[in-house]
């Protein structure tokens, strides 16, 4: 039975016999890290193809479908165009903070693919804090934002910047409270053991009732994180240009381009281990095939991020106020009423379990 | 409570405009709209009436219906039209008459308001249906309507 | 434009590209925060010269002017300076010819408000509204592109009638059409109209009194959505509109989901009228002979249309030959635009896109 962490384990005791300590754990860091740069690009290109298809099939149109079959190198002739561009920059543009902003999202978002559990073993950092991490990292990802829009020297981005790091930072809140509501069934931080809890059924039907509500205003604020429809006032694109990224051009606009789709995918792959079981089956009915657990945990976070891109083609655009009202009106008052009730029922034992 | 009744019927107005996008992604196989064009020449067939451009249709001898009255020079409102004509003696009756030696139109120019064929009092001019009139050169957009050598019909003035 | 302002206020410029206004209108914001102090329109980046073309030309080449002012309504707007030429010339047309300019100057009504509703809900966010509305308006224009030829710029109007008649096919398409958009219109509302975030966006934004908007000149759905009742086909019928009933959509809030609802409301009336004409168009001619070079005696002519727009008004002044001395068009937009200041001071950036929306301008019949 081929297990990921057998071949791991293979090529780690190869690597060790045939170089001294160090080297080794240096080359093995330098794999890994390479290994998830390529998930990253791949996903990111795929992701940016589907969104294009999905987009076009809610206009009644076909989307691309002509660059390689079905559309498939789209990406990849953008990708090219994007690097062919020259790298403009404003003249009194602060040029370290300039170049330095595109960083912070890439990084943060590597950061946050690092943590999750594609299948057994397959983990690259299995801290106890798992939950904690994520969270604090996305915190970092609004940095990057506002040097964006703050040293490309521009009112508009200015704006766009200033709007956007408001919101990120309100709806983190709701974010971690509606993690918050399921930890109190798990009891534990760390992601490969919530995956553990959840063999007895998903957390999402053992918390029925609070885990229902909590789903919910955890897609809503996770749309809002990651500046997407209906929360896309910072670059709301028929009114001031394109918010924070407008002077930027080439591959930095690619890495802020990036960086939102790989955002959205990690926000749907956090709710896909927290409510719906990472790479466990249904009814647990594949068990015994290794492996498998990949297609899984991809076929759940893609059905969460087609609910995602189903938001952003049908709903018209918040307001400014209307969105930190209903984040601050709204969804705290009913997050913290929910943390409550999920609290009663975890105590009287009202849980579903398998 | 009004809270939570106005949540509750928010979110039902939302999952309402939901279900409509919703329908068209599932039936979006058949229902795009989108022609593909370059590939779909073949079946393309443009409406009798469509406006794509002026000529001057000719019969199997090369004849066409243009008696050079410039009816259609005086009604265009700028100038598309330019007839280049001439005295000459026509054979039959031996009487001096207008003929055309060009017809040149400024494709360039034309808004396709559609007056010079409407005033043209021989049908010497329709519409084509032709809309594919890009170019590499802007004077191949000036065309000569009537073919090298070609005559007037005869029983046209009738 | 004054330079005097406060030093903590932005001024930002909505340039003249730019994907929310319709069109190259520039304005000139001047803005505190989110909150908007001023809106200055600049106009005139796609001025023509029309009303001095028309100068120079004959009045059956004056008609496909007007195609290219207010480019969505192409058919009403040939519709009236046919209709001043045929009245200074004290022409009597057919009745069939009265009926047929109605039905197809409804038809361009729909079709404007399709795309209207397109751009609303773009703008506001919703980006696939912009797709179902054009597919609607796809089947209007195949049915203008199989009568008259064209799709935007019809030029089917001539003075003293019709340039040639209908086709065979036209009734028919047009029943179909209708069938086909009482189903979708439920659709609209069902996406844009009952959604709760467009009632936010929207109730209670860019509120317009009937005083202001009588004495601005606001016509159309502008004003009728004010209380102020002002549309021309009922007050000063033309063509067969004596002839049929329909309801005069009326709202008195004034805001912008007031004069959204009035042109979901409008294209309901619309319908209505075409499916009372449609089926009993009078046979007849289609055109009365007029001569090949149109004089019109001495003297001022006036005639006001009902645009998807507003009124649209065109003043002759001839002194006798086969040009006109003067001609001027009053176009709807430019009375509705110069409320823009009134309405959106003191809201924020986002109501006054939504605004500028509904007010539906179309920048080529602003400056013509």
């Amino acid at each position: 039975m081929i297990r990921a962490l057998s071949i791991t384990k293979g090529i780690h005791d190869w690597l060790f016999s045939i170089m001294s300590e160090n080297a080794a754990h240096l080359v093995e860091m330098i794999l890994i890290a390479l290994v998830y740069l390529a998930i990253f690009a791949i996903a990111g290109l795929f992701l940016v193809l589907i969104e294009r298809r999905v987009a076009a099939w809610f206009q009644l149109r076909i989307g691309p479908n002509r660059v390689g079959f079905q559309g498939l190198l789209q990406t990849m002739a953008d990708a090219l165009k994007l690097l062919s561009k020259e790298l403009t920059g404003t003249e009194k543009a602060d040029k370290f903070l300039y170049n330095l902003a595109p960083y912070f999202v890439i990084i943060t978002a590597l950061m946050a693919l690092a943590v999750i559990p594609f299948t057994q073993d397959f983990h690259a950092f299995d801290i106890n804090i798992g939950i904690l991490f994520l969270i604090a990292i996305s915190s970092i990802g609004v940095i990057g934002i506002l040097l964006g829009g703050w040293s490309s020297n521009n009112k508009f981005a200015l704006i766009g910047a200033m709007r956007s790091g408001v919101q990120t930072i309100s709806y983190e809140l709701s974010i971690g409270l509606s993690l918050l509501t399921m930890i109190l069934i798990t009891g534990t931080l760390q992601l490969s053991e919530i995956v553990e809890v959840q063999k007895n059924g998903w957390l999402i039907v053992q918390g029925h009732i609070p885990a229902i509500i909590a789903f919910m205003i955890y897609m809503i604020a996770g749309t809002a994180e990651t500046n997407r429809a209906p929360f896309d006032m910072a670059e709301a694109e028929s009114e001031l240009g394109a918010g924070f990224h407008t002077e930027y051009s080439g591959m930095k606009f690619a890495y802020f381009f990036l960086a939102e789709f790989i955002n959205m995918f990690i926000i749907a792959a956090i709710a896909t281990t927290v409510f719906f079981g990472a790479w466990l089956s249904p009814f647990g009915i594949t068990e015994s095939i290794p492996l498998l657990g990949v297609f899984w945990f991809l076929a759940k976070a893609m059905v969460l991020v087609f609910l995602m891109m189903w938001f952003r083609w049908t709903f018209p655009r918040l307001r400014v106020d209307q969105l930190l009202t209903l984040e601050w009106k709204y969804l705290l008052p009913l997050n913290l009423m929910n943390i409550v009730i999920m609290a009663l029922i975890v105590w009287q034992n009202l849980t579903i379990q398998f | 409570m009004s809270y939570f009744s106005d949540i509750y019927k928010g979110i039902k107005t939302l999952l309402t405009g939901m279900s409509v996008t919703g329908k068209y992604f599932l039936t979006s196989r058949k229902g795009a709209i989108t022609q593909q064009y370059p590939d779909n020449r073949d079946t393309l067939k443009m409406f009798d009436r469509f406006r794509g451009e002026v000529i001057m249709p000719h019969d199997e001898e090369n004849r066409h219906r243009c008696t050079g009255c410039q009816k259609c020079e005086i009604a265009c409102p700028n100038g598309t039209i330019e007839i280049i004509w001439d005295r000459g003696i026509d054979e039959e009756t031996g009487k001096k008459k207008k003929k055309i030696d060009q017809f040149v139109y400024h494709l360039s120019m034309c808004t396709m308001c559609g007056l010079c064929i409407d005033v043209c009092p021989t049908d010497a001019i329709e519409w084509g249906q032709n809309f594919e009139n890009s170019v590499y050169d802007r004077t191949a957009l000036t065309r000569v309507l009537n073919k090298p050598g070609s005559k007037l019909m005869p029983g046209v003035e009738d | 434009m004054e330079t005097n302002f406060k030093s903590e206020e932005y001024f930002i410029n909505m340039g003249p590209q730019h994907p929310a206004t319709h069109g190259v209108l520039r304005l000139l914001l001047t803005i505190d925060g989110e909150i908007i102090k001023k809106v200055e329109p600049d106009l005139g980046y796609i001025h023509r010269s029309i009303e001095k073309m028309c100068e120079r030309d004959s009045y059956q080449q004056i008609v496909h002017l007007t195609d290219r002012m207010d480019y969505l309504s192409s058919n009403i707007n040939n519709e009236a300076v046919c209709l001043t030429v045929e009245n200074a010339l004290e022409i009597e047309v057919p009745n069939r010819v009265k009926v047929i300019r109605t039905i197809i100057g409804e038809l361009t009504r729909i079709s404007s408000h399709c795309l209207w509703w397109g751009v609303m809900g773009m703008d506001v966010g919703a980006l696939t509204t912009y797709f179902y509305g054009f597919r609607d308006r796809e089947l209007i224009n195949d049915i203008f592109e199989e009568t008259c030829g064209a799709r935007l710029t019809m030029n089917y109007n001539v003075p003293g009638g019709l340039m040639f008649d209908i086709h065979p096919n036209f009734i028919k398409r047009v029943k179909d059409f209708i069938i086909h958009f009482k189903t979708k219109l439920p659709e609209y509302d069902r996406l844009l109209t009952n959604n709760v975030i467009f009632h936010k966006r929207t109730k209670g934004v860019g509120i317009l009194t009937k005083e202001d908007a009588i004495s601005f000149g606001a016509s159309g759905p502008v004003g009728r959505a004010s209380g102020y009742s002002c549309d021309v086909r009922k007050h000063h019928p033309y063509s067969a509109l004596d002839k049929v009933t329909f309801n005069e959509a009326l709202k008195t809030e004034g805001d912008t989901f007031a004069r959204y609802e009035v042109r979901i409301q409008e294209m309901w009336e619309s319908m209505s009228i075409i499916e009372q004409l449609i089926d009993n168009i009078p046979e007849g001619e289609h055109r009365v002979a007029t001569n090949a070079v149109i004089k019109l005696p001495k003297g001022e002519f006036y005639q006001r249309v009902e645009t998807a727009r507003g009124e649209l008004g065109v003043y002759i002044i001839s002194t006798g030959t086969k040009n006109p001395y003067r001609l001027k068009f009053r176009s709807p937009g430019f009375s509705n635009l110069s409320l823009l200041n009134h309405i959106a001071v003191g809201g924020k950036i986002g109501d006054l896109v939504a605004t500028m929306a509904t007010l539906d301008l179309v920048i080529p019949d602003i400056d013509r």
